[in-house]
């Protein structure tokens, strides 16, 4: 045991080596490469989410998203190039940004941490699907270079995505990628925190975020071989010229779209449940409390939701022309949801009652999230009444909806973690005036995005349109949203800047900054070495990672 | 103390404001889907204030009261027991369901409104292309735009030719997509003379935004007019291509 702890710390003092890196099974790294991947995902979606808002300032065709999508020559239309980015931005958040980086980055750098253990079940299937999500980022990238450049949005509902010339193989095999990526993360992540758990810990003594990651990848693991079954059906149609989907030929459009969201609506939640652990953890310890009603947001919350979750994917289906037995069925089970959820909100607000609140730049995030929860929460019920969701749907109410919950407030969860773990990464902080202004613009530049797209959304302003000759009068409106898209990509800008400056040059802090009681900061040092923990963790029978008031 | 000021206030207030919306209820006759959905709209959001004003509220006041400068300092909340525990479950999950269930009712009850045809309802056919909408009234009137008399319902029996696209009404607050290889429908109430847009809802390629057609409400005597005025228009297409192809002349469209 200390002769492997001593091979292992040799190897890291002879300084960075990049194969060390590339062939890494240390899942402290793995989870800093995948946090590089996401943010360069993030990155370009975010630039196509800026072209998108630009093309939208202006009633007519600016033109301007051609260059986006790096069509300098002009060959495609720009209704086909305002979808090619449309197409980017949607599948490169979600799946390159959004669940890599929290099932990925997050749950990587901090599940083995949390749980005592020195790494994961399986150290090489982690750098497997490491390189797999990799691979995936390439192949998205590719949209950029090939001329056929897919444009069928995340969804890739056929029969378009069947009779489009655009190249809807690079999403399918996007789809394919990322999907290996997480089945194998699933079954690593689920096996670790089973099994490797330190002596003595119980499942009650799990941190949240353990517990949201064991969610989210039991979703993953049930419902991705949906979603690729059906990517891998349209795949057959449109290249090998099977009629799955086909009308025609006995297939049924709708067969994909009910395969499809079977798996995107729980992917919500594989997105909602980390970002929520992540909360806990800030929460409890900046507030120096134990979570409240631990085991009612934990078997009532994470595992209600766990239940639910699957019976619910008609709500995308509302005006698709279902069975109407079926969207009056799933609208209760659709509201059902938020008894789960409000669990998890209840014992998120507990955790602050009677607590000492104190506040760095991660609890400022955390509590811009508390009330964008609200907001994209509750904004979902309309939706999720059939009969209500008849106007709503395909609006930017929907749009606005939805970005409240995974567009920012999982985003900031993301953000308030690499704030809050930066000293635990580094050995540095990243807490100083640049971030405090980089925060300020994300939350005034993102209000100011989606709050107009809420109001012309009612109103009846159409998603997916890059122009909107009939509805002039909402050209105002279209105009703050880009203003506001503007200053967050200043903000955006200067937090990333802000990260690498911290990282090589911030300021040096201590082992255990906020003063935490979670095993990741109280039993090893900042950043820590191979192998975890300088000693075997143990626990005691009455321990748990939030026992501030000992 | 101090904690459950809010929510009482919250109470009194859906009371008050139930109170009042049961009132206004009683005294409009709802049978309009696009006036049924103004008024449940209403109350969904009054419900939405509601739920979020409490959380809101209790989230600011737990932020401002228990913040300290003290970085030594911990926090003092006592352990839940079982009874405690128990019932910060149960309860606030028995409210949920509550409202969840008012909510299912109210949006059943208006689903009923969209989904009931009328008997008397004037029946359109629509195909939808790629890019276009084409109406069939089934007397061989064929047109682009979709005219209506005001009063009538009207019900859309609608199938695509191509890809899939939505029929999307907004200023009647009803849409419906149109899938290749199936009918769906949707009906309305035209309730007034007006001219309104018809788009397409559902992403279907490059000239998906420009999926557009007009839906003219007209007086019952503007529509007869036309309605006669397209039919002597179509029999006279039909006359002229009935005599084209019988001097085998190439088709002239």
């Amino acid at each position: 045991m200390s002769a492997i702890a001593e091979i292992e710390t040799a190897t890291v003092k002879s300084g960075f080596r990049l194969s060390e890196w590339v062939f890494t099974t240390d899942h402290k790294r793995i989870g800093i490469l995948y946090l590089i991947g996401s943010m360069a995902a993030f990155l370009v979606a975010g630039l196509m989410a800026l072209g998108i808002r630009i093309e939208q300032t202006a009633i007519g065709e600016s033109g301007l998203i051609n260059y986006f999508v790096l069509d300098f020559s002009r060959s495609i239309s720009t209704g086909t190039a305002y979808n090619v980015a449309l197409y980017f931005h949607g599948a490169a958040m979600i799946l390159a940004f959004l669940i890599p980086g929290l099932t990925g980055f997050a749950a990587n750098y901090l599940v083995p941490l949390m749980l005592g253990a020195r790494d994961v079940a399986f150290p090489r299937i982690n750098a497997l699907s490491l390189w797999l999500f990799w691979a995936a980022i390439v192949v998205a990238l590719l949209t950029f270079l090939v001329p056929d450049k897919p444009d069928v949005l995340w969804t890739g509902y056929p029969p378009y995505s069947i009779t489009t010339p655009g190249n809807t193989a690079l999403y399918v095999f996007t789809v394919h990628l990322i999907g290996f990526a997480s089945i194998l993360g699933a079954v690593n992540f689920l096996v670790t925190i089973i099994y490797m758990r330190a002596p003595g810990m119980g499942w009650n003594q799990m941190n949240m975020f353990v517990w949201t990651t064991f969610g989210a990848f039991m979703i993953q693991i049930v419902f991705v071989p949906v979603l690729a079954a059906a990517v891998t059906l349209l795949l057959f149609d449109k290249y090998l010229g099977t009629g799955f989907f086909d009308a025609a030929r006995g297939g049924d459009p709708l067969l994909y779209q009910n395969l499809f969201w079977f798996y995107s609506h729980p992917a919500v939640y594989v997105i909602f449940l980390p970002a929520m652990g992540l909360l806990y953890e800030i929460v409890a310890t900046q507030a120096k409390n134990p979570i409240f009603n631990y085991k009612a947001a934990v078997y009532g919350g994470i595992i209600g939701i766990l239940v639910i979750t699957g019976e619910v994917w008609v709500h995308h289906l509302y005006i698709a022309g279902m069975p109407d037995w079926l969207r009056i069925g799933m609208m209760v089970t659709t509201l059902l949801i938020s008894v789960p959820v409000g669990l998890m909100v209840i014992s998120l607000w507990g955790t602050l009652y009677k607590g000492a609140i104190t506040y760095n730049i991660a609890m400022r995030y955390v509590v811009v999230c508390m009330f964008l929860i609200l907001v994209g929460g509750l904004t979902g019920i309309p939706l999720a009444i059939t009969s209500l969701n008849l106007h709503l749907s395909e609006t930017s109410f929907v749009h606005a909806h939805f970005h409240f919950i995974m567009g920012l407030m999982a985003t900031y969860s993301l953000f308030a973690a690499i704030y809050f773990w930066f000293p635990k990464m580094t050995g540095r902080s990243a807490d100083d005036g640049i971030a405090k202004l980089a925060f300020w613009c994300n939350v005034l530049g993102t209000q100011l995005t989606f709050w107009p797209l809420f109001i012309i959304g009612v109103e009846g302003m159409p998603r997916r349109y890059w122009d909107y000759a009939m509805y002039p009068q909402f050209q105002p409106y279209h105009k703050v949203a880009t203003i506001g898209a503007l200053i967050t990509a200043v903000g955006i800008v200067l937090m990333m800047a802000g990260w690498i400056h911290a990282a090589i040059r911030g300021r040096k802090t201590s082992t255990n900054p906020w003063k935490s009681r979670s095993l990741e900061w109280t039993n090893t040092e900042s950043p820590p070495g191979p192998g975890n923990f300088p000693k075997p963790v143990q626990v005691g029978k009455d321990w748990t990672p939030y026992d501030y008031h000992r | 103390m101090r904690i459950w000021l809010g929510p009482a206030a919250g109470f009194i207030g859906t009371v008050s404001t139930n109170a009042a919306l049961a009132e206004a209820a009683k005294e409009t006759i709802i049978n309009n889907p696009t006036t049924a959905w103004d008024h449940a709209w209403t109350e969904v959001l009054i419900d939405l204030f509601i739920i979020g004003g409490i959380f809101a509220a209790v989230a600011v006041y737990l932020l401002i009261r228990y913040r300290t400068r003290d970085p030594d300092a911990v926090g003092t909340a006592a352990p839940l027991n079982l009874e405690k525990a128990l019932a910060w479950a149960l309860v606030p999950a028995a409210i949920f369901m509550a409202d969840d269930f008012l909510l299912s009712a109210k949006g059943w009850s208006l689903w009923n409104i969209q989904r009931t045809v009328p008997q008397n309802a004037m029946e359109v056919k629509v195909t939808a292309y790629q890019w276009y909408f084409e109406f069939d009234y089934g007397n061989g009137v064929t047109a682009t735009d979709l005219v209506v008399p005001v009063g009538k319902p009207v019900v859309m029996r609608m199938t695509s030719n191509d890809v899939i696209h939505s029929f999307g009404l907004n200023e009647y607050r009803l849409k419906e997509d149109i899938v290749p290889g199936r009918i769906t429908h949707l009906w309305f109430l035209p309730d007034r003379p007006r001219e309104t847009d018809l788009i397409c809802v559902e992403f279907c390629g490059n000239s998906h935004s420009e999926m557009t057609s007009k839906v003219k409400a007209v007086s019952k005597a503007d529509f007869d007019a036309w309605m006669t005025k397209s039919l002597k228009k179509a029999e006279d297409r039909r006359h002229l291509k009935l005599a084209v192809s019988s001097e085998t002349a190439p088709a002239q469209q």
